[in-house]
């Protein structure tokens, strides 16, 4: 399994290739890894069923725990089926919609690795690997969602939903680090495995904020959903895929993993029921507004959403029941729904379902899956959305504290839904015929497999909830879920009780909102001006703040000027050092009076050409002295027996001089540019990291903490690295890596400097001058 | 304009020149028992390049080099380096562990070292050669 996920991004890089092999039917060829990827895990069903979870192990890092074992339970495998199995349909369809786009190779390869990264994450038992997985998944949806480069709506949604969901990553993170310190454990089998409660830690409920922010924003909840809708400037197939089973339910999916083992809590049960429960009533109200289609399933897949999240909260075993069919039920019919959004807006050329009308005739297979899959979504009988909604309404009458709140909640939200499914039902095909941008006929048969199929799942689940194992499979993605084992029987007729009735006033109620939806949008639209201060306000403000913030740091910290870089930096240094020597090592100041000579002269050269090199008033002479003072340094190495060390000063110094020779020319004139003032304070700088360094040096002298690692290494240069030169031998044998660092730090230097100079006469825009200008070059460390 | 065509500067860099580059080949292999080594022999033999270029000019000494651009020998040593790695890698040891051989004829020892401070030198010669060409060129293409 670990291969075939491995193999799927093999098959991502090989898209274009593929493209040149296949041309036109690469998207058939494509959707047969999902495919067989979904046969193998269907033959896994009856294992799994049985045992109740398989581990399938590999260890990537072991030393430090981590490992690319997957975990394959019911839950896992409900999942791993539903993202192959629409993952084929979604291919298929793709090749359809997308066909003769100039792009479809690059749409292909972010397809496919969303896809094998997805099912890497339900897949995942170590935390590291599933951190690593969801992170992959936000990556790619971000290129599946800015698809459409070229549209600056298209890169600003994308962005969103990236930011949005790596800010939930990285809450996410802590939430999985605290989670595996708190259980001693990096892998869910064995966390599940734990006897310990984990409720009782005393890292609970950091824990618990942490991850349940990572899952909200990746799940679009309250108040995070503002991104999901704004994500449908992506293709169609990308919607149908990413919103029907896939990326938003990542986070529901790690809520449902997590539940055995961090739910039940009042914190868990009041955060999950509460926001579950807002976003599916906000979800739900804000649908009705729109008229674009695509923009209708989004928010009714916000409402799904919240359903999944409230459902969790509630945690009695009918809920565990509810979830597991509601998900199955909402994946099938909403990846239908999307496709025919996908097949409306490609034959006609409007995403605006009050355009349309009267389509029927022309396109009746679309209509026909749009018929089954809304009346799923609405919850009539014998579809298999029925049953989920029953479920719905029973956990929600059985929800304890929160019922009072729930109820209406539930059932508000029952009605507007069932308005949503008549008017991508009905309206489009119904009614008068409506002039549309581009002639409409029936879509082509690639864009009809995927969401007849999909409808038909609704149809045979509703009316057989045995066929193929399915309510197997549901009990036991509900006993993974529940974190014991449990019975779950489906059917479509649990007798008359206050779910059905609830069911049958809704849809009433529902049907009568969709008479008079366009009365009642008109009246909506007078809220507009409240509306717009809603969380993604708050997210704009957030994002513009933070652009302006870093535009008047780089203003105060990098205006370009060198010297006010080597004034900050040094005066951090000061304060950095000197407190640390001051406070913690008090500097022995030990005057040894045991000087010779020729060292006195040495250093007094040294003085003498640093005082010099700053009062000058010549350049070259200011040049002479600084070379001076380093051929001074040089002969310091070689008086006290380092000869490697001052012959690399000599040469250095040599190509220094050379170097500012070759600049000097191009210099501009000797002047005065700062005022006495700043010269006071620039002196003053310099002298204190002159103290500085002297303090430094003694405070080095006189501690001695540890034993010096220079007998060590002279005592085995020769033995260990056949080598007499101690420097050399550090260089490259012990200290080999430092080195290779250097030489990269190196090379990056060079073709800085080379770039700088060459591109410096290509026409370029202002900016771009600017900011290269800006851009400093460190002179290396010498190695 | 950084071409100084005196005749002494010009005489002795044609003589200096393989001087020092023969002298930067020998601080090279004595480098790990005696003073020498990777990076300062590439500075001596980037000295060399460089007087050959104060004296002649850059066409001139882009003619010396033939068809080698000292930007690729950046990326020569930095490979040098990085292949270096790989034989301690095969024999399942920790990366950079210095493997040893002995060539029989000439009683020559090759090592992995030997080939990581080929690399610095190539790096460091090709840095320092680069930059001071892109800033002579830069004279060049003055009007």
């Amino acid at each position: 399994m670990q291969f075939a996920v491995l193999m799927g991004f093999v098959l991502a890089a090989l898209a274009p290739l593929m493209h040149r092999w296949f041309a036109g039917r690469t998207s058939w060829v494509l959707a047969l890894f999902p495919a067989l990827i979904a046969g193998w895990l269907f033959s896994q069903t009856p294992t799994v069923i049985e045992e109740g979870s398989l581990l399938l192990e590999w260890q990537w890092v072991p030393s430090l725990g981590i490992s690319l074992t997957f975990l394959l339970d019911g839950l896992s495998l409900l999942f791993g089926l539903l993202i192959t199995v629409i993952g084929t349909c979604v291919f298929i369809y793709a090749g359809g919609y997308l066909k003769g786009h100039p792009d479809i190779a690059r749409f292909h390869i972010a397809l496919m690795a969303f896809m094998v990264s997805m099912l890497g994450l339900v897949l995942a038992d170590g935390l590291v690997t599933l951190f690593i997985f969801w992170e992959l998944t936000s990556v790619t949806s971000y290129l599946l969602i800015g698809f459409n480069h070229a549209d600056l709506q298209a890169r600003k949604s994308a962005r969103q939903g990236l930011f949005v969901t790596f800010a939930g990553g990285l809450a996410l993170m802590a939430g999985l680090v605290l989670l595996g310190v708190a259980s001693d454990s990096w892998s869910l089998s064995d966390i599940r495995a734990m006897e310990a409660d984990l409720r009782d830690h005393a890292l609970y409920t950091p824990m618990l904020i942490c991850l349940l922010l990572g899952a909200f924003t990746k799940s679009a909840q309250f108040p995070f959903h503002f991104w999901l809708p704004n994500a449908m400037a992506a293709p169609t197939p990308v919607s149908a895929y990413l919103h029907s089973a896939t990326m938003v339910k990542a986070g529901i999916y790690l809520l449902a993993r997590l539940q055995p083992e961090l739910g039940g809590t009042a914190l868990w049960v009041g955060t999950l029921s509460l926001v579950g429960a807002t976003t599916l009533l906000v979800g739900a109200f804000l649908a009705i507004h729109h008229t674009n289609v695509k923009k209708l399933l989004a928010y009714s897949t916000i409402m799904a959403l919240g359903t999944l999240t409230m459902l969790l909260g509630i945690g009695t075993e009918y809920a565990m029941t509810a979830f597991v069919t509601f998900l199955l039920a909402h994946s099938l019919y909403k990846g239908a729904l999307f496709m025919v959004a996908g097949n409306l807006d490609h034959e006609t050329g409007t995403k605006d379902v009050t355009a349309m009308g009267g389509l029927r005739p022309l396109m009746p297979v679309t209509a026909m899956i749009a018929l089954v899959a809304a009346l799923s979504l609405a919850g009539v009988p014998p579809l298999f959305g029925f049953i989920g909604k029953e479920l719905k309404f029973e956990a929600v009458l059985g929800a304890g504290n929160y019922q009072a709140l729930l109820v209406p909640f539930a059932f508000v939200s029952a009605v507007l839904t069932i308005a949503v499914a008549a008017i991508i039902a009905l309206r489009p095909f119904y009614g008068r015929r409506h002039q549309t941008p581009k002639v409409p006929h029936e879509a082509p048969v690639s864009m009809l497999i995927g969401p007849g199929l999909l409808s038909i799942g609704s149809v045979v689940f509703g009316i057989a909830p045995a066929m193929f194992g399915a309510d197997a499979l549901l009990t036991s993605a509900a006993s993974a879920v529940a974190g014991q084992p449990m019975e779950v029987t489906l059917s479509l007729w649990y007798g008359v009780n206050l779910a059905l009735i609830m069911s049958v006033i809704s849809l009433g109620l529902g049907f009568l909102l969709f008479k008079y939806w366009d009365n009642v949008r008109a009246r909506l639209s007078l809220l507009a001006p409240i509306m717009r201060h809603g969380p993604e306000a708050g997210y704009e403000g957030l994002l513009n703040g933070v652009v302006q913030f870093s535009e008047w740091q780089t203003r105060i910290l990098q205006n370009g000027y060198m010297r006010n870089y080597i004034l900050v930096m040094l005066v951090i240094l000061i304060a950095l050092i000197g407190n640390s020597i001051l406070l913690r090592h008090s500097p022995l100041i030990v005057f040894e009076l045991d000087v010779r000579f020729h060292e006195i002269i040495v250093v007094g050269t040294m003085t003498m050409s640093a005082l010099f090199a700053t009062i000058t008033r010549s350049r070259l002479g200011a040049v002479a002295s600084v070379g001076i003072m380093g051929f001074s340094i040089a002969l310091v190495f070689i008086l006290f027996s380092a000869p490697d060390l001052g012959i690399t000063q000599l040469l250095v110094e040599t190509l220094t001089v050379i170097l500012l020779v070759l600049v000097l020319f191009r210099l501009p004139r000797f002047s005065h540019l700062s005022t006495s003032l700043e010269r006071i304070r620039d002196g003053s700088v310099a002298a204190m990291m002159g103290i500085l360094i002297f303090l430094l040096i003694m405070t080095a002298w006189s501690i001695d903490q540890f034993e010096s690692i220079s007998t060590y290494m002279v005592e085995n240069s020769a033995p260990l690295a056949y080598g007499r030169n101690i420097v050399n031998v550090i260089l490259v044998d012990y200290r080999a890596l430092d080195t290779l660092g250097e030489m990269f730090v190196l090379a990056l230097a060079a073709i800085g400097v080379i770039a700088m100079l060459k591109l410096r006469h290509e026409p370029e825009s202002p900016k771009t001058a600017a900011e290269s200008s800006k851009t400093d070059t460190k002179e290396p460390f010498d190695g | 304009m950084v071409k100084s065509g005196t005749i002494i500067l010009n005489t002795a860099a044609r003589f200096l020149m393989p001087l020092q580059l023969m002298f930067s080949v020998f601080l090279l292999l004595r480098g790990h028992d005696e003073p020498g080594g990777g990076f300062i022999a590439g500075l001596v033999a980037a000295g060399a390049f460089t007087l050959y270029l104060l004296a002649f000019g850059v066409s001139a000494t882009k003619e010396v080099l033939r068809m080698v651009d000292p930007r690729d020998l950046i990326g020569v040593g930095l490979l040098l380096g990085m292949i270096s790695v790989l034989p301690s890698w095969f024999m399942g040891q920790p990366f950079l562990t210095a493997q040893w051989w002995t060539i029989p004829v000439v009683d020559f020892k090759a090592s992995t070292p030997l080939i990581f401070d080929i690399g610095v030198y190539l790096s460091v010669l090709g840095s320092v050669v680069g930059m001071v060409m892109a800033l002579m060129e830069v004279d060049k293409d003055e009007p």
